[in-house]
């Protein structure tokens, strides 16, 4: 294992400091917490707070997504570890300014437990709090760590969606129901070409070949639906757009937004030519992406490898909420 | 016989020192179905519970039914913190009203099953917890009860939590929840004056 720490027990810790430490214009870190919140505190007057988290290791997210216009804040856990129901309660009581919180929650059994949890102490403390649960990942049913699909990349979309929302004056019941009609078009499949060492087991968390592939791979190194010798760019792009396509049937006459999203140890300029190859395949069957993104947003820590997101953007209003200003680190 | 901040605390250090003793066992069941970390996290979150009602010794059972649960549920982490914080913060709101200990592992127990979405025989520590608080209601719950609950783990096929990724893979193992949740109850029986 070769990476730049101290401690591998000590990650966590140091990665929060340097990160709000580095950007106190965006972030506080609340005190004996690995929760930050918005620095701008006026930004959260009269609105509802917005808070997600999860294991750590998929920076930006969730913490580079907190400011002005998305989360108002993100609780990091351990490595690839939910965070704690007192950590992520502490941030539910930061983020509450009066009209309640709303939970982003990926789909992972301990992540689900563990705001679940923190819900019925914020209840105690008359917060009133609704949660999406994101299940956005394909690839496969029942994984490791989750009952169902997985939540990833399209998380980061969901947050700007309804950050944008609550930005805007949205109630807790109506960001409640945004949630639940953005989250049923929103669809992502990835692939990994080596795996990520989680700092503290200090190996990979699965083994490929050289030349070996493996397609819908989860953000935790989880398994996928199948291995295949190394391909050119346009052939993965056909792959993963074509899952995609048999779920959300893509059709020129709709429109879609479309993110590009780095593991954490592929090249932007890799990134790049995949969505060059994707626009043609996406020009082929007459559509031009409404919204599009590409870079690192929803990391696996140096996993090497990307994932496709397509959401299919059925009111006009989520394609504005997608280009509404925000002050965050990672958007 | 009754629960009392003392007796409970008594019960509580006995399931910690079962724990420390057990830590390398749990997490080697913790293995073959899981990510080997049981016995490490429950003996990190039974440190943290001593430690709270060492140096904030509880008025009233609530409160100490409260510091337990709030040391588990911030120290342990994964599911077990939630699982297990959910049933000592179930027995803390109970023990407002009773002391009696059939309400309270009844409030324990169905609180477990809502927190995990597990039912009996899926494999988890729910087949310790709710066989177990029958035998409270009942009146005899004995060590047999307790072995005969968790070893009734090995045989069946995980339904939730990360061990029901192996399906019937996961037959032949303990539940290594099943397993701390059994020393709970063992504790229990052992301390003088609750039963």
């Amino acid at each position: 294992m070769k990476k730049i720490i101290n401690d591998p027990s000590n990650v966590v810790p140091e990665m929060v400091d340097g990160l709000v430490r580095s950007y106190p214009q965006y972030l506080r870190q609340l005190p004996d917490t690995q929760a930050v919140v918005r620095a701008d505190e006026d930004s959260m007057a009269d609105k509802v707070g917005i808070v997600s988290g999860g294991g750590s290791g998929h920076e930006p997210a969730h913490a580079g997504f907190v400011g002005k216009g998305m989360l108002s804040g993100a609780v990091c856990g351990q490595v690839f570890t939910s965070p704690t129901p007192d950590q992520i309660y502490e941030a539910i009581k930061a983020a509450d300014h009066g009209k309640g919180v709303f939970l982003v929650v990926k789909n992972y059994s301990g992540d689900v437990m563990n705001f679940d949890m923190a819900k019925d102490l914020a209840e105690v403390d008359d917060i009133e709090t609704k949660t999406i649960v994101v299940d956005d990942d394909i690839a496969v049913e029942d994984s490791l760590y989750t009952q169902g699909k997985r939540g990833v990349a399209g998380t980061i979309l969901m947050h700007k969606i309804l950050g944008a929302a609550a930005d805007k004056g949205a109630s807790l019941d109506d960001l409640e129901k945004l949630a639940q009609e953005v989250l049923p078009n929103l669809k992502t499949i990835g692939i990994a070409l080596h795996a990520a060492t989680v700092p503290e087991v200090g190996k990979p968390g699965f083994e490929l070949k050289d030349d070996e592939i493996e397609y819908g791979v989860g953000i935790h190194s989880e398994p996928g639906y199948k291995r295949e010798k190394i391909k050119p760019s346009k052939e993965m792009a056909e792959e993963l757009l074509g899952q995609i396509d048999k779920t959300l049937n893509l059709d020129g006459s709709k429109k879609y937004a479309v993110l590009v999203n780095g593991m954490g140890a592929t090249p932007l300029m890799e990134q790049y030519i995949f969505a060059h190859d994707l626009l043609d395949l996406l020009k082929e069957k007459k559509i031009e992406p409404a919204f599009m993104k590409v870079g690192n947003y929803m990391t696996s820590i140096e996993m090497a490898g990307l994932s496709l997101t397509i959401l299919e953007l059925k009111d006009d209003q989520w394609l504005d909420y997608l280009n509404y200003p925000v002050e965050t680190i990672g958007w | 016989m009754a629960l009392t901040v003392e007796n409970l605390t008594e019960w509580i250090n006995s399931f910690a020192a079962k724990i420390a003793e057990q830590k390398d066992y749990l997490s080697e069941l913790d293995t073959p179905i899981g990510d080997g970390d049981h016995g490490n996290n429950m003996a990190r979150g039974v440190k943290a519970v001593q430690e709270s009602l060492t140096s904030k010794k509880p008025a009233e059972l609530t409160d100490a039914f409260k510091q337990i649960a709030m040391a588990l549920i911030s120290k342990v982490g994964g599911a077990s913190g939630p699982l297990y914080g959910t049933a000592f913060l179930e027995m803390a709101k109970k023990s407002k009203d009773t002391s009696d200990l059939t309400e309270l592992f009844a409030a324990a127990a169905a609180g477990i099953k809502k927190r995990g979405g597990a039912q009996v025989g899926d494999k988890t520590m729910v087949d310790v917890w709710d066989p177990l608080a029958e035998k409270i209601k009942a009146g005899n719950l004995a060590q047999a009860d307790v072995d005969a609950a968790v070893n009734a783990t090995k045989d069946l096929v995980a339904k939730k939590g990360r061990a029901s990724y192996l399906g019937e893979r996961s037959v032949g193992h303990l539940d290594p929840g099943a397993v701390s949740s059994g020393y709970l109850f063992a504790a229990l029986i052992e301390t003088e004056g609750i039963l």
